[in-house]
């Protein structure tokens, strides 16, 4: 048994120790919301926060979680308030949607640290996250919304 | 958990032969037949249910689309369509949502009629079943771009006689005539004020014979149709609860990795696999004709067991296939076989033998990955009576027929539910994947789902087929184009489904039989020429690699008859408004004839779809590499259902259209492909996204297709743009194996 945080929760999960997060989540723990794409950290469809930075869970073995907070798009709010979410569902940025989940998750991320990202920002975040539908312009879009969402002082 | 429909199973009459063998119409008909008598005993079984799970794409309800539990059984109006006491609304999409938006556009047609905002309603996937054939494709398709133009007359009318259903059952309580009532906003009103809702009249317009002849609303009194309402789909979208193939989960499922021969066309010859059936929570280890399935109460168990298995393959006849020699095989099949006449106006040879200018060009396209974000996947539950299959498919028919026989079961018994599909673009009009997880669950008595690897999917895909496009063409003493032809050799995509078709229609060349510009003499030939991989359907199937020939040609031509390309084709489109249209458009807002400084323009036009495109594409050039800046692109899509969707369509089009002209190639070595993941198959990524700029013009003119429309012109429109910045032309895809590091960005 390996005790793991995930969205805010302890879990025991009852899983090899080289079982990647990507399929604890889905698999053990049927969170599925986090997607598999290519098991090599090369699309991003499996994008989780853990301490809050986006990482790619296909390819972050269990035993590597031991101590650290996983954060899921289960766990981004309760109930699509999460500002990326409001902005997603403003601009309708998915189409076929198997991506964004990752998407998502690495927007988040980098408005965690960058609340007002430029273009190269956002490029520099979201290179690693593959959209095969081509949702990349409402993506920028929408990343640029949900900064306006979170600016200080705005009425949202 | 969603309440469920107790399974009922309703006998439909024969269907008659599809209509006409055209495209992928062919493509159903034909396997079809092959699934065995498919089209005479359809099931349609009650909508929705679906035992133990959520219902796929619910509109942010999660609900299977009957009332809640305990609450009287929703009434079915139609086969689209249902209401509850409740006033909810529920319904049927009979097409596949991949991310081309018919979970809204489908409803808004029903909506539009029904007089209900979209707000209202919740969607359920339809199963499997007779009333969904997709007329346009001859079965329950979702494919060739046309899931709203098929819809558009039949979903309006189930909307519109579900509307008189309901208007008769409230006159028949206020003991008035129907015409005195009207439906507004989810309720019937009369001129006293009374009003019943929808909910409270569903149970009596049910009983009420269905109109047949109902007047539609004119365009002047849509208050949906053209307007860009928001997606029903995105809000489970984006908190992870969207439910794809891959997702599904049932008490006591398991999971099963599977073992394909790594050389295409191969096969097992001994399979080792005690050390496999060792290994933790691997639960057995099976042979079946698609591969070795490998089943455990794990995924990451099965995919470990299956890399413990030791196989023998039997390589088989394409054990030292490559690219130099498929090259090879259209090359000599070309010259040695001058084709079957598709299509032929005057005398196109002899037009050529007499001009003043001729021209011969060669057009190379190679194989392409469809590579949808969600691997193939499929999850079965055998049981002794019955089949049940949770799959994102296009093609829930066919689905249950190959279900069926694996399961040995009749058809009537499997049930297919659709899930969301990631990503179609007609992969998912294949159905390799669903045998295997069907016998390996009917082999341990226990739900199965399959899933496929990236590297599975990658390099056991039903290819873009490779196609070798020869074009001859005339011109006149003036530079007027006298004699246009396309000798086109590749495999074919539509012979496989009957081996002994010698029509010389297939899907590979469909596009150039509505060859858009006016040419006196003009000859369609094909070659097939089978290379031993698995061919099949592709995004813009037949108008990508035809497109790519046929604009480069028409660039090149124009040169040589020293017109601009723009007014080359303005002159041969003459007689087409639409055409002419989006094409001084698309040249207006690219600043045509004028572009910024170390910046040079392509153009590229397109008709299809019943839909009409043109495309610029501005770029640079560093070092005789180009890399795009932006795509402008402006469509007449005929009547918008959904503005906001058509131009996704734009945007999606075009990036498919950048990936295949950049970098698309599946190569081949050793029999094998050699492009196995994401960092050897590269697609365009968000960093490299060159600006979009999307004009859609309005029209009244019937719906055409967007979903594959834009992809075509990307590619002859950027190698147009290199040709006018470096005199180079180039006429094979993808632009990198010309050695060019070619990019794209803002």
């Amino acid at each position: 048994m390996t005790l793991i945080s995930v969205n805010d929760r302890a879990i025991e999960v009852d899983a090899a120790l080289d079982t990647p997060l990507l399929w604890v989540l889905r698999d053990h723990l049927a969170m599925t919301g986090t997607k598999y794409g290519c098991g090599m950290a090369l699309c991003g469809a499996c994008t989780v926060h853990v301490d809050g930075t986006a990482m790619r869970s296909c390819v972050l073995p269990l035993r590597a979680l031991a101590g650290r907070r996983v954060t899921t798009i289960e766990g981004l709010s309760a109930d699509r308030s999460h500002a990326v979410q409001r902005a997603w569902i403003e601009l309708d940025v998915p189409q076929c949607g198997y991506c964004q989940s990752g998407q998502i998750m690495s927007a988040a991320a980098l408005l965690a640290v960058k609340p007002a990202p430029s273009d190269a920002d956002i490029d520099a975040a979201m290179a690693g996250n593959l959209c095969r539908c081509g949702t990349y312009p409402r993506i920028r879009k929408a990343i640029h919304r949900a900064a306006e969402l979170l600016a200080p002082g705005r009425d949202t | 958990m969603a309440t469920r429909d107790r399974p009922r199973a309703k006998r439909t009459t024969a269907r008659s032969e599809a209509p006409a063998d055209t495209g992928r119409r062919d493509f159903c008909r034909r396997t079809a037949r092959l699934g065995g008598g498919l089209w005479l005993a359809m099931t349609v079984p009650a909508f929705g249910g679906r035992p133990g799970v959520r219902a796929a794409g619910g509109a942010g309800t999660g609900a299977s689309g009957a009332g809640a539990p305990g609450a009287a059984a929703p009434s079915e109006l139609n086969a689209w369509l249902k209401i509850a006491a409740d006033d909810s609304i529920t319904v049927l999409v009979d097409r596949s949502e991949m991310g081309q938006g018919v979970y809204t556009a489908l409803p808004m047609l029903l909506a539009e009629e029904l007089e209900v905002g979209l707000t209202a309603i919740r969607i359920v996937a339809a199963p499997a079943g007779d009333a969904y054939v997709n007329a346009g494709n001859g079965g329950q398709i979702t494919g060739t771009s046309n899931s709203v133009t098929d819809a558009w007359e039949r979903l309006r009318t189930a909307g519109a006689q579900a509307r008189t259903l309901l208007i008769a059952a409230a006159a028949d309580k206020w003991r008035i005539a129907p015409e005195r009532c009207r439906a507004n906003r989810g309720r019937i009103e009369n001129d006293h004020g009374q009003s019943f809702s929808y909910g409270q009249l569903a149970q009596a317009a049910a009983k009420l014979k269905v109109p047949k002849d109902v007047k539609l609303k004119s365009r002047e009194n849509y208050s949906l149709i053209g307007t860009s309402q928001r997606r029903l789909d995105t809000p489970d979208k984006v908190d992870g609860s969207a439910e794809f193939g891959l997702d599904v989960r049932l008490p006591g499922m398991l999971y099963a990795a599977i073992a394909q021969c790594p050389v295409l066309g191969g096969r097992a010859r001994s399979v080792g696999s005690s050390a496999a059936e060792a290994m933790p929570g691997v639960r057995r280890v099976l042979t079946t004709p698609s591969g070795i399935v490998v089943v455990a109460e794990h995924f990451w168990q099965a995919l470990k067991a299956r890399d413990a298995l030791e196989v023998v393959w039997d390589e088989g006849a394409n054990a030292s296939l490559d690219n130099a020699a498929i090259r090879v095989l259209l090359d000599r099949a070309a010259a040695a076989d001058a084709g079957l006449v598709a299509k032929q106006v005057g005398d196109p040879a002899a037009a050529i033998k007499s001009a003043a200018k001729s021209f011969t060009a060669v057009y190379q396209l190679p194989m392409l990955a469809h590579a949808t974000m969600e691997p193939m996947n499929c999850t079965a539950d055998v049981r002794a009576d019955r089949c049940d299959v949770y799959v994102g498919t296009q093609v829930q028919q066919i689905a249950q027929a190959v279900a069926a026989e694996a399961a040995g079961l009749p058809p009537a018994r499997v049930n297919v539910y659709t899930t969301l599909l990631g990503g179609g673009f007609g992969r998912r009009l294949e159905v390799d994947f669903i045998p295997a997880a069907v016998l390996a669950s009917k082999a341990l008595g226990v739900p199965v789902k399959l899933v496929w690897t990236r590297e599975d999917d990658m390099t056991q895909d039903y290819y873009r087929p490779p196609a070798r496009e020869e074009v001859r063409a005339a011109l006149d003493a003036h530079g007027k184009l006298v004699a246009w032809q396309l000798h086109i050799t590749s495999p074919s995509i539509t012979a496989r489904f009957d081996p002994t078709n010698k029509d010389p229609f297939d899907s590979v060349i469909e596009y150039v039989q509505n060859y858009p510009y006016a040419v006196p003499n003009f000859g369609l030939s094909y070659t097939r020429r089978e290379i031993g991989i698995n061919v099949g359907y592709l995004r813009s199937v037949s108008h990508a690699p035809n497109c790519f020939a046929v604009e480069s040609s028409l660039d090149e031509l124009a040169a040589a008859a020293h017109k601009n390309p723009l007014d080359f084709r303005l002159e041969l489109l003459a007689s087409k408004p639409r055409h002419t249209n989006v094409l001084k458009l698309a040249a207006e807002r690219s600043g045509w004839g004028r572009p910024r400084p170390g910046r040079h323009l392509g153009l590229a036009f397109m008709e299809g779809y019943t839909s009409v495109i043109a495309q610029v594409a501005e770029i640079s050039v560093q070092d005789g590499a180009p890399t795009v800046h932006r795509i402008t692109c402006v469509a007449d899509c005929g009547q918008m259902v959904n503005p906001r969707i058509v131009e996704s369509q734009m945007e999606s089009g075009i990036v498919f259209g950048l990936s295949a002209a950049l970098w698309g190639g599946i190569t081949v070595g050793a029999g094998r492909v050699r492009e196995t993941n994401f960092n050897t198959y590269r697609l365009l990524r968000a960093n490299e996204m060159p600006e979009i700029d999307v004009l859609l013009v309005m029209s009244d003119v019937a719906p055409g297709g967007i979903g594959e429309l834009a992809v075509g012109p990307v590619a002859p429109a950027i190698c147009n743009a290199l040709y006018t910045a470096t005199g180079t032309r180039v006429r094979s895809l993808p632009l990198s194996v010309h050695g060019l590091a070619t990019s794209a960005r803002r």
